[in-house]
């Protein structure tokens, strides 16, 4: 099942990526033909496999919960697009 | 002085044949006077070069010694350089400097390396071509119209120009031993968790994996030294110990069995390549390996079963640039949505868009199974095929790829195309595997690599063949034209 522009503007939505009106088509285009790629993984048997998410099957780790970082808090916002007082600025959320 | 390998350099420096101020000075003239042809680096941090440089000499003189100490290197620019612009070739980051160095970055300046700059790379590392930088195409020194590959073509062309001795690279699908293929180089992606991911700009978290470029596998075991080691600050890296990988370099190969799959040498693989391999495969009998053909059924699922894993991962990971903390942040805009969106439909270019956005699909409500969840059981079908060969081979040989380096632009319209480009490299990352790719000779005139796999932590094992394999051959050794 192809993808239509509405779905990819949906897709897009959620992941909050403006794309451009007039590369819609194309963009269709080339995520259709990655997914035809992908979708041939559907002929696979993978009945009773258990997934794998980490190569080695490791677990997290657990730390002792503790302090171990100083406040940076400064040098971290100095990258900021925007801040004040210690704080990021964005746009009004509530009215 | 630019001819020099780092374990000649690193004679060199001990011996008092030179200083590694006149070496770090020559380096970064060479690269003034060649990268514009290459656009290999994005960054060249000169004057804290020849502090570095200075300071290394410094230490050396107050009687401390090490293979590294005073010798030059330059990173992928998506490892975090304190102070330093890290990009990861986005324009998402062109003004983003990390306010401190990845672990790798620590590591090997604590060792003595003087870092020249941030090497030109895919666009957050997606890319097998070196095309999707926001900074431009990096060229292929062997030929200025080829791709040098990617995602660490700079790291690549650097070294094969000989602006410099060694990089480091990462490699999510095949990133460090593509580009090495590409420019007749050695390079070596280690054990999935073997070096940290610490400061390192994720792409797909659970298959990136840093490792060492450079012309001798000899080089890439003193780079890998100084790079491998557990790290409490990578929530996934190994706490398993790391050898002397320099120690076992000149072991015998008398017994080896290597392993030749063959999938490796189906339908879409260059004849001449398949040649050169086959070469490759005499001289290490002639060594004393035996060779067994074997079979591993499961890797045509890989490129489907990765182009879900790495863009989920991807989509996810990328996620943290919204316009609020770091990187771009578009102009005026009318509301939070609106500022997210923006500033990301700006930042971010056309394949990582692409990206972002099948991962965000496959990821959806009601795809998930279907999409994540199988992709993740056809890679422990992966895995599996290669624990069932090593049962019977110690190491696996075949070709890093399918062709020898394209012309610019050649795939850049079809993103399935490229991928496909990626087919002996990426089972490795999805099963986690050491993998190593080195010289075996040229087709029309471009360099081709033979790619060796082995079990988990067996890197000096790749090392130890890589290199009693140079020492028979001189494939490594050729410098291309006007380099």
């Amino acid at each position: 099942m192809a993808l239509q522009r509405s779905d990819v503007e949906k897709i897009a939505h959620l992941a909050r990526l403006g794309l451009n009106e007039g590369e819609l088509p194309r963009f269709t285009d080339a995520l259709n033909s990655i997914l035809g790629l992908v979708d041939q993984m559907q002929a696979v048997d993978t009945s009773g496999i258990e997934p794998l998410a980490h190569p080695l099957e490791a677990t997290q780790r657990l730390r002792p919960d503790q302090v171990t970082e100083s406040n940076q808090r400064d040098r971290y916002q100095a990258v900021a697009p925007s801040t004040e007082n210690g704080l990021y600025l964005v746009p009004k959320v509530i009215d | 002085m630019h001819q020099l390998t780092l374990a000649e350099i690193a004679r060199g420096l001990a011996d008092k044949s030179f200083s590694s101020e006149e070496l770090t000075g020559a380096l970064l003239s060479r690269i003034k006077q060649l990268d514009p042809q290459l656009n290999s680096f994005i960054t060249v941090t000169q004057a804290q070069a020849l502090d570095q440089a200075r300071a290394a000499d410094a230490r050396r003189a107050s009687g401390e010694t090490g293979a590294l100490l005073g010798a030059p290197i330059a990173h992928k620019d998506l490892f975090c350089t304190n102070g330093v612009r890290t990009s990861c070739g986005s324009k998402m980051l062109d003004s983003f400097t990390a306010p401190y160095d990845a672990t790798v970055v620590a590591k090997l300046a604590e060792a003595g390396m003087v870092t020249l700059g941030k090497t030109n790379m895919d666009e957050f590392a997606m890319g097998s071509a070196n095309e999707s930088s926001h900074y431009g195409a990096v060229k292929n020194p062997w030929n200025l119209e080829h791709v040098p590959g990617g995602s660490s073509g700079g790291s690549a062309a650097a070294v094969a120009a000989r602006l410099l001795p060694a990089t480091t690279g990462t490699d999510t699908g095949g990133s460090i031993r593509q580009p090495a293929a590409f420019t007749n180089l050695t390079g070596l992606k280690p054990t999935y968790g073997r070096v940290s991911r610490w400061g390192m700009i994720a792409y797909a978290s659970s298959l990136d994996q840093g490792g060492p470029l450079a012309r001798t596998a000899e080089d890439c075991a003193l780079l890998l030294q100084g790079m491998a080691g557990f790290d409490a600050k990578d929530s996934t890296s190994v706490d398993e110990p790391v050898p002397d990988f320099s120690a076992n370099l000149n072991a015998s190969l008398q017994g080896l069995r290597i392993g030749l799959p063959k999938e490796y040498f189906g339908a879409g693989l260059d004849p001449r390549i398949a040649d050169l391999v086959q070469a490759s495969v005499k001289e290490l009998e002639k060594l004393g390996a035996v060779v067994k053909e074997i079979s591993l059924p499961n890797m045509q699922h890989a490129i489907p079963a990765y182009y879900v894993i790495a863009p989920a991962e991807a989509s996810s990971n990328l996620s943290r640039f919204d316009g609020v903390r770091f990187g771009h942040r578009c102009e005026d805009p009318k509301d939070l949505t609106d500022l997210y969106k923006r500033s990301r439909g700006e930042g971010f270019g056309a394949e990582v868009q692409r990206r972002i956005m099948v991962g965000t699909y496959a990821l959806s409500a009601g795809y998930y199974d279907a999409y994540y969840v199988k992709a993740q059981q056809i890679r422990r079908l992966i895995k599996n095929d290669f624990m069932a060969a090593f049962a019977d081979v110690d190491v696996i040989l075949g070709p890093t790829t399918p062709n020898p380096a394209w012309k610019l632009g050649a795939k850049s319209s079809d993103p399935v195309a490229a991928y496909l480009e990626d087919v002996y490299t990426i089972t490795a990352n999805l099963a986690g595997l050491p993998g190593l790719s080195m010289p075996a000779g040229f087709v029309d005139g471009l360099p081709v690599g033979v790619q060796l796999l082995a079990p988990y932590f067996q890197e000096g094992r790749l090392l130890n063949i890589a290199h009693r394999y140079q020492q028979v051959t001189d494939w490594h050794t050729r410098a291309p034209n006007g380099f």
